[in-house]
């Protein structure tokens, strides 16, 4: 039988067929590599921390030899692990996950710190596609090892990161620096913002016990968001970690955020209930009003 | 067996007088992006020439049945379901090099060589010949990204490969003479060298056929 390929209903029942076996095609595919797939990503993963604690694995399997350093996940995010914990040598060493945005793509990373949560012990750095021979650069071992020993606090212990700065240029003072790659100008300053960012996310984990209280930027920040009951229970939270500052009362921020709320109260007065001077200078506004 | 002249000419052709880069002026955009190194070069010029032979035979294979007001339609949807699988083997047997290609493997997809030869032989001719049209056109691809990349890996980073070849200490930044040619760098760079190629190749050609 001699089909007409020029027909409406054969074009359309001819297409339909095709989409058909090409969906169950890939389908098949996709389940029958996905594990394979998700197995070779973990590896990687693994692969890029190792990289970052500076352990050699080309004589031995990498997936045996993490099994051997890592603890346990101090923080995560979803599926991701954000802060883990390895032991190498005897010796604690905390691995945190960059993530960032270089000059074609994202571009991330790992950070491994010694038990001081300051120094960088290493760092290893990928991305998803920065021109070879320019942002591509980041990730030799040349640019790399300019990080190791570093640290990532001030002498006082606050937070600082670390920038990476044009040959000549000089980082604020109290912050250490390295060199950005030649040529490389946009990727370089996504490193560093990339750092900048990422060390401020963790900055609850890198403070815990060491950083004065009123003098963390966080805390301060949090002192003035106290006024919204969620916030104010983070501000607990964050006061807490904060050894100098004492936050017993954390339900109702008696103490804490009495500053906080007097200013709530000023901007419009509007849930100024969670501490006893903010409801008290709520209710004398309202009455003024009436 | 004996390949016929038709055959043999759909597999050789490509590589120099009909090459889909130097005479085609097919594919330069991917000439730009990958050849900067001659790695990713060549991973790039192995999977177009596999993709082209397979999707070739494909389309070949099928050609008869194929309603003309939806050919390109369904050439499409065979290179991209073809992509898409290599792209998933890759990620499954050779994650390094999935994570290197990343975002040129799906730009293979619209590679103008592919649909332009799918278009031009496979709709017209049969899978034997079909496939050596694609191996052909896919090395006559691969063998311009592999020289451009030569050329600029060589000059921009002093690399092949990513091994260093010039030494170290002929570097300025070491007390030497040397230093890389950064504009090699540049993706504008790829347009000249493959330029060059162009006139070289057609001032050589023009005098084989007087």
């Amino acid at each position: 039988m001699k089909m007409n390929t020029e027909s409406s209903v054969y074009t359309i029942v001819y297409a339909m067929i095709l989409v058909v076996i090409v969906a169950v095609l890939l389908a098949v595919v996709n389940q029958g590599l996905k594990s394979r797939q998700e197995a070779n990503a973990r590896l990687d993963q693994q692969k890029q921390m190792l990289v970052a604690l500076n352990q050699d694995y080309s004589n031995s399997d990498p997936a045996v030899l993490y099994q051997k350093l890592v603890v346990d996940t101090l923080l995560s995010e979803g599926e991701r692990a954000n802060i883990i914990r390895f032991e190498v040598e005897n010796q604690t060493k905390y691995v945190l996950r960059l993530h960032g945005q270089g000059l074609w793509g994202g571009i991330g990373g790992y950070m491994a710190l010694n038990d001081d949560k300051n120094t960088v012990f290493g760092i290893n750095f990928n991305h998803e596609g920065e021109t070879p021979g320019l942002g591509g650069e980041i990730v030799t071992e040349k640019f790399r090892s300019q990080f190791f020993g570093k640290h990532i606090k001030d002498v006082q212990g606050n937070l600082r990161s670390i920038a990476v700065l044009k040959e000549g240029k000089m980082a604020d003072e109290g912050q250490e620096q390295v060199d950005a790659w030649a040529g490389a100008t946009i990727t370089s300053t996504g490193v560093s913002e990339m750092l900048a960012s990422n060390l401020q996310e963790y900055s609850e984990f890198l403070n815990d016990g060491h950083t004065e209280c009123h003098k963390s930027p966080i805390c301060e920040k949090m002192k003035q968001d106290c006024c919204q009951t969620k916030a104010g229970t983070e501000c607990c939270k964050a006061e807490k970690a904060c050894q100098q500052c004492k936050c017993e009362n954390c339900d109702d921020c008696k103490d804490c955020c009495a500053g906080g709320c007097e200013q709530c109260c000023n901007n419009g007065c509007k849930d100024c209930k969670c501490c006893d001077k903010g409801k008290k200078c709520c209710d004398n506004k309202n009455n003024d009003k009436e | 067996m004996a390949l016929s002249k038709k055959t043999k000419e759909a597999f050789l052709g490509p590589l120099n007088v009909n090459n889909p880069v130097l005479v085609q002026i097919l594919g330069i955009c991917s000439a730009l992006a990958v050849t900067v190194q001659l790695r990713p070069a060549l991973v790039m010029g192995i999977s177009v020439t596999i993709i082209v032979a397979m999707s070739n035979v494909v389309v070949s294979l099928i050609r008869k049945s194929i309603p003309s007001r939806i050919r390109i339609i369904i050439q499409l949807v065979v290179v991209a379901a073809l992509v898409t699988i290599v792209s998933e083997v890759l990620k499954a047997f050779a994650y390094d090099v999935a994570m290197q290609l990343s975002v040129y493997l799906g730009l293979i997809i619209t590679n103008c060589i592919l649909m332009g030869r799918l278009e031009a032989f496979a709709m017209t001719n049969d899978p034997l010949d079909s496939l050596m049209d694609g191996l052909g056109n896919g090395l006559g691809y691969a063998w311009i990204l592999v020289a451009v990349a030569f050329v600029r890996e060589f000059f921009g980073s002093g690399k092949l490969l990513g091994y260093q070849i010039i030494p170290d200490s002929w570097y300025v930044a070491n007390g030497g003479f040397y230093e890389n040619c950064g504009m090699m760098l540049m993706p504008a760079m790829a347009l000249i060298l493959v330029g060059c190629i162009i006139w070289a190749h057609r001032a050589y050609n023009d005098k084989e056929a007087k």
